[in-house]
């Protein structure tokens, strides 16, 4: 067991990354499992590009300030939400398409300004993050922004689930369906921000997704669903901390890795839509 | 390869041509700060140089602009430090269509391999044979061919060498030789003047030696052991008997694992490492980190790759190490 509990008994840098870690993977989850069930999985993936030039302007003006690259990613990635929702509602364009557009025109702005400064200097630590170096304001910031999350979902959970099943009929019934979209647009927003401090953008999506993906073969129920995702991410949290520490690999790629395992075994081998369960139905029942 | 030998000597014949008849300035790339500012003493007024990778920028993970591209096409001479440093550069050579001739300032430098640093203490003796290695650098300062090879598969991991030799005066001493040789071939004209700045400029690089020398042996001998976020102060530790520990690797573009942050830690503790040193190029958060777990104090900045702006502390490479070395010296003598 001392593999286990030493790196995190010995070091407090590994407790504060393991907490992080945790924390991250309350908040985001639900958010993912969401995205999934909304099939806006890919959504994730393009607001991290979206809050990457946001990042890195408030990085420009205010150097390595948790402050300013939080404000300026939450804007930028709140401003492109609000756009691409505000096009898909009042246009004849599909919320992807208009994604897509918004994404596109915010990271080439943002890569723009950071060529225009000229000065590249830590970006590429910004862009990576590194979980291993949470200070305290990282970790404050972390815990509000979970906390936050899963206030507003608890608040918005019922229309919320109801506008992944059917939309229309959400709209036709309440005039709830505008602001509970923008609302958990907003989240992922938040929960991307969140993930950025500890993994870097292109990382912090990953926390996100993969164990929602990883749920779908487990639980067919959203409750179900919810708790296995939540569990997922904190198991890869541990598994890629504990590789990070024993085969002195990178910690965020080590993460993600963790979970994109469990996400296969679960694809072959969940209960449920897996490949196991739909083509050897009976070997599993005699397992 | 001749055919390609001959374009660049016939390109080297045009080039300076040009400042014979127009009275212009001489226009020299330098790839990044440091190397601008000592390419910039040599060169005196007959040279105007332009710089890559400007002050406060991280030359390992620069990517070049049209902008860039456009000097150094525009340019008679580029001055590279090699040792794998500019992984970027014969990429941006080849775009760029240049046909400037290439330099490496490092040529003639006994580079020392990644790993090293552990026998800094043995270092020492290569302390003041910079006469002969000069010479040998000079004649084939035009082996572009043969650099763009090295620095072409060196690229990504930094290859076997640790490229950051301008940490030790004595080898900047031999960046001078190589520089004003690779000068005076272009501008044949101004070698006397190339020669005489240089010489110059050496003699202060011997004067910085000599402090260097005479403040690290002011130190006690357990207190000669620092932490900085990136390992680029290898020959400063082996010419001067200095150890320096990094949780990073060697280049900013590796990411820590925890073992690597956890071995640091261990061994900040264990040996009682009094201070840890911040750059002005890598990520301090990861330091604040490892000097509030171990209650090692946070030293000033170091300037490792490159200069600071003109308001800042390390303005030329001579303010840059004395800079350093105050700092050093500041927290290790207490």
């Amino acid at each position: 067991m001392s593999w286990l509990l030493d790196p995190f008994a010995n070091f407090a840098f590994m407790q504060r990354a393991l907490l992080g870690c945790l924390v991250i993977s309350l908040g985001a989850t639900p958010v993912g499992v969401f995205l999934l069930l909304r099939r806006m999985s890919l959504t994730g993936d393009a607001m991290a590009h979206a809050i990457l030039p946001g990042a890195a302007v408030g990085y420009l003006v205010a150097g390595l300030n948790l402050g300013a690259m939080t404000i300026g990613g939450v804007v930028a990635g709140l401003i492109v939400a609000l756009l691409t929702g505000a096009v898909a509602r009042f246009t004849a364009l599909r919320e992807d398409a208009s994604l897509a557009a918004f994404y596109l025109i915010s990271l080439a702005l943002g890569v723009l300004l950071v060529s225009l400064k000229g000065s590249n200097v830590d970006l590429m630590h910004v862009l990576f993050g590194t979980v291993l170096a949470l200070d305290d304001a990282a970790l404050t910031l972390l815990c509000a922004i979970t906390t936050v999350t899963l206030v507003t979902l608890a608040l918005i959970f019922r229309p919320l689930v109801l506008e992944c099943a059917d939309p229309r009929f959400l709209a036709s019934v309440s005039r709830w369906s505008g602001p509970v979209h923008f609302l958990f647009l907003g989240l992922v927003v938040l929960n991307l921000v969140a993930g950025f401090q500890a993994l870097g953008t292109l990382m912090a999506v990953g926390i996100m997704i993969l164990p929602a993906a990883a749920a779908r073969f487990w639980a067919n129920s959203i409750g179900g669903m919810l708790a296995v995702a939540a569990t997922v991410a904190a198991l890869s949290s541990v598994a890629g901390l504990l590789a990070s520490y024993h085969a002195g690999l990178p910690s965020g790629p080590a993460i993600i890795l963790a979970a994109g395992t469990l996400y296969l075994l679960s694809l072959a081998f969940g209960p449920s839509g897996s490949l196991a369960a739909r083509y050897w139905p009976r070997a599993h029942l005699d397992a | 390869m001749i055919t390609r030998r001959m374009l660049l000597a016939s390109a080297t014949a045009l080039a300076f041509a040009a400042p014979a008849f127009a009275q212009e300035k001489l226009r020299v790339i330098a790839t990044f700060s440091i190397l601008g500012d000592v390419t910039a003493n040599v060169g005196g007024d007959r040279v105007e140089v332009i710089t890559l990778v400007g002050p406060d920028g991280d030359a390992h993970v620069f990517q070049p602009a049209p902008t860039d591209a456009k000097a150094v096409a525009g340019a008679q001479l580029i001055v590279a430090n090699g040792l794998g440093f500019e992984g970027w550069m014969d990429r941006l050579i080849e775009a760029s269509g240049t046909t400037a001739a290439l330099i490496n300032a490092s040529e003639g430098v006994s580079p020392i391999a990644f790993g090293e640093e552990e026998h800094a203490e043995e270092g020492g003796h290569e302390g003041h044979d910079h006469g002969d290695h000069a010479e040998e650098a000079g004649h084939d300062g035009y082996d572009h061919d043969d650099h763009a090879d090295e620095v072409g598969h060196e690229w990504h991991d930094h290859g076997a060498f640790d490229p950051h030799a301008w940490q030790s005066p004595v080898n900047v001493a031999l960046y001078v030789g190589n520089i004003a040789q690779g000068l005076s071939s272009v501008d044949p004209e101004g070698a006397a003047a190339y020669q005489a700045n240089a010489a110059a400029y050496i003699a202060e690089l011997d004067a910085l030696d000599t402090e260097i020398r005479a403040a690290v042996a002011a130190l006690p001998e357990d207190r000669r052991t620092v932490v900085t976020s990136h390992d680029a102060f290898g020959y400063l530790a082996a010419g001067y008997g200095l150890t320096f520990v990094a949780p990073q690797g060697v280049s900013t573009q590796a990411e820590a694992s925890a073992q690597d942050v956890a071995a640091l830690i261990t061994q900040v503790r264990d040996a009682g490492i009094a201070a840890v040193f911040v750059e002005n190029i890598a990520d301090r958060r990861l330091l604040d980190q490892i000097a509030s777990e171990t209650g090692a104090d946070i030293g000033g900045t170091l300037y490792s790759d490159a200069l600071s702006g003109p308001e800042g502390p390390a303005a030329t490479y001579l303010a840059m190490m004395r800079h350093n070395l105050s700092q050093l010296t500041a927290a290790l003598a207490n």
